[in-house]
């Protein structure tokens, strides 16, 4: 009998725990995003320490590839395989360099929570402020959350009071390819030094 | 007259702009490319060797006195805040702004204090003539950077005209002198105060200026785009919300 309890048990915390990863919302995902962050900013460790464990959550909370197509606006239909392939790797490491930069600066970042909206089943918006300090205002940050797969959720996009930054990446990857005589080569070498500076 | 036959020139180039101002996907086009990266860099020069180090320097300040000066130009932005609220037919926030500047301009010493939050009247968001055009259905026109004052539109750019045309009373007691109403104010009261908003804008964003300058490819299409989302955002007046993207442009990624 006191097997067949602790099978129940055992059973019971299962369905538990995969209910629980299945059900972690989209608020809850940048809550935790956050507070990583935000513990590895305060922390002693040195810039380069922190700027590899930012890599890392970069890595895992966002949706890299989804971004950096998206960023491409119409050129991403003339991708030939072998660029589409160039630019996902040269854009993986683009965007880690540049979304640990930005945030490296920030010593004191923290974020409040304040709500969610469901737009679809596909993306959860959720709004949260960075709390304000004396040499900054407060500052309204909502995340574009892609919730197609409920257990691997991904960031797609920041909207820091109202502006979106892959729409602002997007129109600067545009305004490079077009200036180029609409050559995407242009823009995969502005990425390449970028890199390499 | 003479006042109103430039306005209505002005308006009339204005549509002829904006007929010929956006590409084929909706976007506004940057007709002077060229003209606007020469002025973009000269803007950057002068905010390297003035603005930048004058803006560290003020957020040396203490904050009282940061927070103080902010408010006060807070205050005075009202002046063209609710002449735009009341053409864009929003006489609520106009009421608001009006008793929020009597109140400031008086108990809160010339607006260095707000103890109109106290009492009840919010801060709004602040209005121009060029956010009044674009309610009224005017398209941006071509994007424009302007030396000194930065990224524009030639709507914006009417705007400003407008303003320094008799839409701002801060402006015509300063600069033009109305003199039959206000003698206190001089014209250097105006640009000293235009300038130190610009300080002070420039010292609240510090790190965010920074950030985009070393991590964009391309800052002057960068720049371009965050002021153009702004100023969308600002005349949809869509401050709660994210309405920033809509999610077709992200289903045209899933569809392929």
């Amino acid at each position: 009998m006191k097997f067949i309890r602790n099978i129940f048990v055992l059973v019971f915390f299962y369905f538990f725990l995969i209910n629980y990863s299945w059900s972690q919302s989209a608020s809850e995902f940048i809550s935790s995003v956050t507070n990583e962050a935000s513990n590895i900013l305060s922390s002693k460790l040195t810039d380069v320490e922190k700027i590899e464990q930012l890599k890392k959550i970069g890595e895992n909370a966002v949706d890299i590839d989804g971004v950096g197509l998206y960023t491409l606006g119409k050129y991403r239909k003339t991708l030939t395989d072998n660029q589409k392939k160039h630019y996902k790797e040269l854009y993986r490491r683009y965007f880690l360099k540049s979304f640990s930069g930005r945030l490296v600066g920030y010593s004191d970042a923290k974020i409040a929570v304040l709500s969610e909206e469901i737009k679809n089943e596909k993306y959860t918006i959720v709004y949260t402020k960075l709390i304000g300090t004396t040499d900054r205002p407060e500052v309204k940050i909502d995340w574009r959350v892609y919730t197609k797969d409920p257990e691997n959720l991904l960031i797609r996009d920041l909207i820091i009071e109202g502006l979106s930054l892959a729409r602002a990446q997007k129109e600067e990857f545009n305004s490079i390819i077009i200036n180029n005589g609409n050559n995407i080569d242009a823009l995969l070498e502005s990425l390449n030094k970028f890199l390499e500076n | 007259m003479k006042r109103i036959t430039t306005l209505c020139v002005l308006l009339l180039l204005q549509f002829m702009v904006v007929k010929k101002a956006f590409s084929d996907d909706g976007e506004v086009k940057d007709c002077f490319e060229t003209l606007n990266r020469v002025t973009f860099a000269f803007n950057m020069g002068l905010d390297k060797v003035i603005f930048k180090p004058v803006s560290k320097g003020y957020r040396k300040l203490p904050s009282p006195i940061r927070t103080g000066t902010s408010n006060a130009l807070n205050n005075l932005s009202n002046l063209i805040t609710v002449p735009n609220n009341i053409l864009q037919g929003d006489f609520r926030s106009a009421a608001n702004n009006s008793a929020r500047f009597l109140i400031n301009s008086t108990l809160g010493i010339v607006g260095i204090f707000d103890p109109a939050n106290s009492f009840g009247f919010e801060k709004g968001e602040k209005e121009d003539f060029g956010q009044t055009l674009g309610v009224m259905g005017v398209g941006e026109g071509c994007y424009l950077v302007l030396p000194v004052l930065g990224p524009s539109t030639v709507r914006d750019t009417v705007g400003s005209l407008i303003s320094m045309n008799g839409g701002d009373v801060w402006y015509n007691v300063t600069v033009r002198d109305d003199e039959e109403y206000v003698k206190e104010f001089k014209e250097s009261d105006y640009w000293v105060s235009r300038a130190t908003g610009g300080v002070d804008f420039r010292a609240k964003n510090l790190e965010a200026f920074d950030s985009i300058e070393k991590n964009s490819v391309d800052l002057y299409a960068t720049v371009r785009s965050l002021y153009l989302q702004d100023r969308k955002k600002k005349i949809d007046n869509s401050t709660g919300k994210t309405e920033a993207m809509d999610d077709g442009d992200w289903d045209t990624l899933e569809n392929q």
